[in-house]
């Protein structure tokens, strides 16, 4: 792990270029063979990542299929990301941040009430960028379709006796994660607005997204 | 095992080999799991009976109690900041919340395949298929499949993140209790644990007692075992107001 690998790919010849801010979620196709790219544009930011089959949303990105099929929690280059029926939806092929979480899942109004204070569920939380990010997408969306998601650029280490922590962030500015598609998948993305834990250095910021064919 | 008053108990079932199981456990009641053999497995979903799209949400389990395992005082937490079950007891020590189920992918690829018509009730069955073919007699399917838990693995996880099943971790008779702070629809079967090392295909019974548990108490070990546990237990309270 922690085998950082650049990629040639020049953003200048990407397909598909666009910032999302900090705070919003996204949805967006990425075609069999294309390459996606996110980018921590000011560092220690989570990106928290859905991922599902285009054209049969019923088969989606599995935490637990992910980290077995390579027996290792952490997410790095040649992570091959599975579905729940253990078909092979994108491959990490370039990494500069080292590894990636898939256990932490995503923020809500009302984990983050059990986490902090019952005071919290006003605050905005990643939960409600998927719902906003998928229904928009049609009536077809239920919450029941949010299922455990990567957290890009997240630091959420296991202990080797059962402990698990959200530690400082082990990004930096610039740093990026970039996967081939292995079959068309649809990418959904909550740009983490967490305020109240150090996943993004406690200030939330862009994150860059970049596709190309 | 500590005995259990007879007066309490509601009723007791064994699940067989490679078999699954379901039941809306009531609120106010406990299940207790028994790995009668030993080195037992016993993959499990969890979903709020009144509304099922509330259900067991692994990483809100972890992260608000910073747990990669679970044992005695853990609560298992749905998305909504809710306590599905909390876990009472527990003589084995070491439950897996990692690693997920068995599939047929990976059942075929270490121990073959064999039908039904070629073995009959000893065929190879995989908890994947027996999650989907419980959770469709609730009018659930695929895309109500979630992380789910594998109860008496043990999976460990080496500071560079690599994963290791350690084989034998449960011992004959020891059992978990699972107590209903909703009204939960659990669903679970024993097929094996997807890491178990062994060649053969050798899935273990378990025995299930449904008995009546005393009201949560401010004493209570579960909701004492951090803050975020107390305040849990109060959204659960507030949701039965």
């Amino acid at each position: 792990m922690n085998t950082l690998t650049e990629s040639t790919l020049e953003a200048e010849q990407a397909s598909y270029d666009f910032t999302l801010p900090a705070g919003e979620g996204w949805s967006n196709e990425i075609l069999r063979g294309q390459t996606f790219r996110i980018v921590d544009l000011e560092g220690n930011q989570a990106a928290d990542t859905l991922f599902y089959d285009l054209h049969d949303p019923a088969d989606r990105y599995s935490a637990q299929d992910t980290i077995r099929e390579q027996e290792n929690i952490y997410l790095t280059t040649g992570t091959r990301l599975f579905s729940t029926r253990g078909n092979a939806l994108l491959t990490i092929i370039a990494d500069t941040c080292g590894r990636h979480d898939t256990l932490g899942g995503a923020c809500a109004c009302e984990s983050n009430m059990v986490r902090y204070a019952l005071e919290k569920r006003h605050m905005h939380a990643c939960r409600d960028s998927f719902w906003r990010a998928l229904r928009l997408r049609g009536a077809e969306w239920e919450k029941r379709d949010i299922t455990n998601n990567i957290n890009f650029f997240m630091n959420v280490p296991v202990t080797p006796d059962g402990g698990l922590t959200f530690a400082d962030g082990i990004s930096a500015p610039g740093r990026y994660v970039e996967m081939r598609a292995e079959t068309d998948v649809l990418a959904v993305i909550s740009n983490c607005p967490q305020l109240n834990n150090p996943c993004n250095g406690y200030n939330p910021t862009p994150v860059r997204l970049l596709i190309w064919d | 095992m500590p005995e259990l008053d007879p007066s309490l108990i509601r009723f007791t079932e064994t699940v067989m080999p490679g078999a699954n199981w379901s039941h809306v456990l009531k609120r106010g009641t406990t299940l207790r799991v028994i790995d009668l053999e030993g080195d037992g497995n016993v993959s499990a979903l969890f979903y709020n009976f009144e509304l099922p799209s509330e259900r067991l949400n692994l990483p809100d389990t972890l992260k608000c109690q910073h747990i990669a395992k679970l044992t005695k005082g853990a609560c298992l937490y749905s998305d909504m900041g809710r306590i599905l079950v909390s876990i009472t007891e527990d003589t084995c020590g070491w439950h897996d919340p990692l690693t997920g189920c068995s599939n047929a992918r990976n059942i075929a690829a270490k121990y073959g395949e064999l039908t039904y018509q070629q073995a009959r009730n000893e065929w190879h069955r995989n908890a994947h298929d027996g999650f989907l073919t419980e959770l469709g007699k609730y009018n659930l399917g695929e895309r109500d499949l979630a992380m789910n838990v594998n109860f008496f693995g043990k999976v460990t996880v080496d500071d560079l993140g690599a994963m290791s099943y350690h084989p034998g971790s449960s011992k004959a008779g020891a059992f978990v209790d699972l107590r209903a702070e909703m009204n939960v629809i659990v669903v679970l079967n024993t097929c094996p644990h997807p890491l178990d090392p062994s060649p053969t295909y050798a899935p273990k019974s378990v025995s299930l007692i449904v008995w009546s548990l005393p009201p949560v108490t401010a004493a209570d070990t579960c909701r004492n075992s951090c803050a975020e546990n107390e305040r849990g237990f109060i959204l659960t309270e507030r949701y039965f107001q």
